[in-house]
């Protein structure tokens, strides 16, 4: 990928909201080339969203969120592939990732209250057929996700004034 | 009972030394004692980054402290940071340095800067100091019983040194031009080009060089020239550097000194004299800076160029004239089509518009007219200075 492009995406993984002509201003390039390369990113599916980061503890009604640990048996064939978007179509689930080691996927889910994750586990995922076995953790609390601190602990304690 | 406390405080300023009572107040302390207590302030006024210390570094300190390294260090540094130094200016600069003789480990650039005046001023001499520059250099010539005389440098050269300017400036009595590149404040740089006529005048003249070379990891178009490293110019030089700027660590007080070795042991007897040796935990943190921290240093610096640019722009749209810095954080705007002195300006933009940035006459020659603003902060920050600041100006120019 061209330098361009990965300093855009730099840029706006820091902050979605930075416009086209902003980004070329700070990288000292024109808006239509910025235009054009957002563009071939969408497209591309590189920049697949503009999501916000949100630190759900702060909302009044919290969410409960689980890493759950899945091991299964993979499919001939399809390997993995099956099982998994099985697994990530439902609108619960978070995130998914195949991993090395001693289980294959780990799955995240989110729900209302402890009660709705454990339902979602034993009625949903447990009897998948392939699945062979599930360890349910609960987040009690997350300090950073995507390189973000939640509770940012670092103010700028610098003079007003220095030479 | 007032009179009589005022009857003290003038006999008590009668012991200081002459020296120190000429010298007037920093005029930046005297705007920052405007500044502080004044809410809701966005500050372009601050001389130093937005990033904290890599955490890698100020792990390294901890963990440094966990084992019970507080000790002394030896008097010039820790071998392994000197050694370090040596490779880094060597790697970068292409200047070479033996870590044994020719490296003084110092308590910031300002001590090295000290320690090189003090090494070298006897009364009388005069000191070359290109203006507008960093605020430390003329008070302490004035200390040490030297003369420091200015040489203005102007927008329309990009505050370069110009070979006729020094040269006017020499008299039987000159004996060391101080140099500061990229310049704060006005980010100016010199280049190889810009260097050579400098470098002849030098020889010619027999003067000694302080080239305080702290922005030299702030170069954006181009890499940085080390003075040191024009031919003939290394035993004349004694570079002054540190690690504040490149790799954010202000608070450290790290610095360092570059040079011929018999300078390089003077200035080290009047260190071991005055401080002993750098913090230890300091030297522990810089060496980590510069073994592991290359790749969160030339992310920094990526981010001020992106910034530098933002300013650069800003400055224009606003309408205030503004030359491109090619180094430093820091921009330089003329502030003459206002009408008003940098004082002024500086003083209304902060009452009125609630930015703080810090006059150009400060600096010394050349800066009237001028105000430097550091980029070093946010975007979002940044942004919202340039609308205070346009909006002020669309007052300025309707009242």
């Amino acid at each position: 990928m061209n330098a361009l492009k990965l300093q855009i995406l730099d840029l706006l993984k820091e902050d979605a909201r930075r416009d086209p002509e902003l980004l070329a201003t700070l990288l000292g390039v024109t808006e239509a080339e910025v235009k054009k390369a957002i563009a071939e990113l969408e497209e591309e599916h590189v920049i697949v969203k503009y999501a916000t980061v949100v630190n759900w503890s702060k909302v009044e009604d919290d969410k409960v969120t689980a890493l759950i640990e899945v091991q299964i048996t993979p499919e001939r064939g399809r390997g993995f592939e099956g099982i998994a978007e099985r697994i990530y179509l439902f609108p619960q689930v978070k995130s998914v990732y195949l991993m090395s080691g001693a289980y294959d996927l780990l799955v995240e889910v989110e729900g209302k209250n402890l009660k709705e994750v454990a339902s979602f586990v034993s009625d949903k995922l447990s009897p998948i057929d392939s699945v062979l076995s599930t360890k349910t953790h609960f987040i009690l609390k997350k300090y950073k996700q995507d390189g973000i601190i939640f509770e940012e602990h670092e103010d700028d304690h610098r003079l007003i004034v220095s030479p | 009972m007032i009179i009589k406390e005022e009857e003290q405080n003038k006999s008590m300023s009668s012991y200081l030394a002459p020296a120190v009572r000429a010298i007037p107040p920093s005029g930046i302390r005297k705007f920052f004692d405007l500044a502080v207590g004044n809410k809701d302030i966005i500050t372009l006024g601050v001389g130093e980054p937005d990033f904290s210390t890599p955490w890698h570094v100020r792990e390294a300190c901890v963990y440094s402290l966990e084992r019970g390294k507080t000790k002394y260090t030896s008097n010039a540094g820790i071998p392994e940071l000197r050694e370090a130094i040596g490779q880094y200016l060597n790697d970068e600069f292409h200047v070479e340095y033996d870590p044994g003789n020719e490296v003084l480990v110092t308590v910031g650039g300002s001590e090295a800067i000290d320690l090189a005046l003090r090494a070298l001023i006897a009364p009388g001499d005069e000191i070359l100091i290109p203006e507008p520059c960093y605020i430390t250099y003329s008070p302490i010539t004035a200390i040490g019983g030297g003369i420091p005389v200015g040489i203005e440098t102007f927008a329309k050269d990009q505050f370069k040194l110009k070979a006729e300017s020094l040269k006017a400036a020499i008299t039987p009595r000159s004996k060391v031009l101080i140099l500061c590149y990229p310049s704060n404040p006005t980010g100016g740089i010199m280049t190889r080009e810009d260097w050579l006529p400098i470098a002849k005048i030098v020889e010619e003249n027999d003067l000694i060089v302080i080239s305080d070379e702290i922005y030299a990891e702030l170069t954006y178009d181009q890499k940085h020239v080390s003075f040191a490293s024009l031919p003939g110019m290394k035993d004349r030089t004694i570079l002054v550097s540190g690690f504040s700027k490149a790799f954010a660590m202000t608070g450290w007080r790290m610095g360092y000194a570059c040079g011929h070795p018999e300078i390089i042991a003077a200035m080290l007897k009047i260190h071991q004299y005055t401080v002993m040796c750098a913090p230890t935990m300091g030297q522990v943190a810089a060496l980590e800076a510069l073994t592991n921290g290359m790749e969160e240093k030339d992310r920094m610096v990526e981010s001020y160029n992106q910034r530098r640019r933002l300013v650069v722009k800003s400055f224009r749209e606003i309408g205030l004239e503004c030359h491109e810095p090619q180094g430093a954080f820091y921009a330089f705007p003329s502030i003459q089509s206002t009408g008003l002195t940098s004082q002024e300006f500086a003083t209304r933009l902060l009452m009125e518009a609630k930015v703080a940035a810090v006059p150009g006459d400060v600096f010394g020659l050349g800066g009237e007219g001028f105000l430097r603003c550091s980029y070093a902060t946010s975007v979002a920050q940044l942004n919202e200075a340039f609308d205070r600041i346009g909006n002020f100006l669309v007052k300025l120019r309707n009242s």
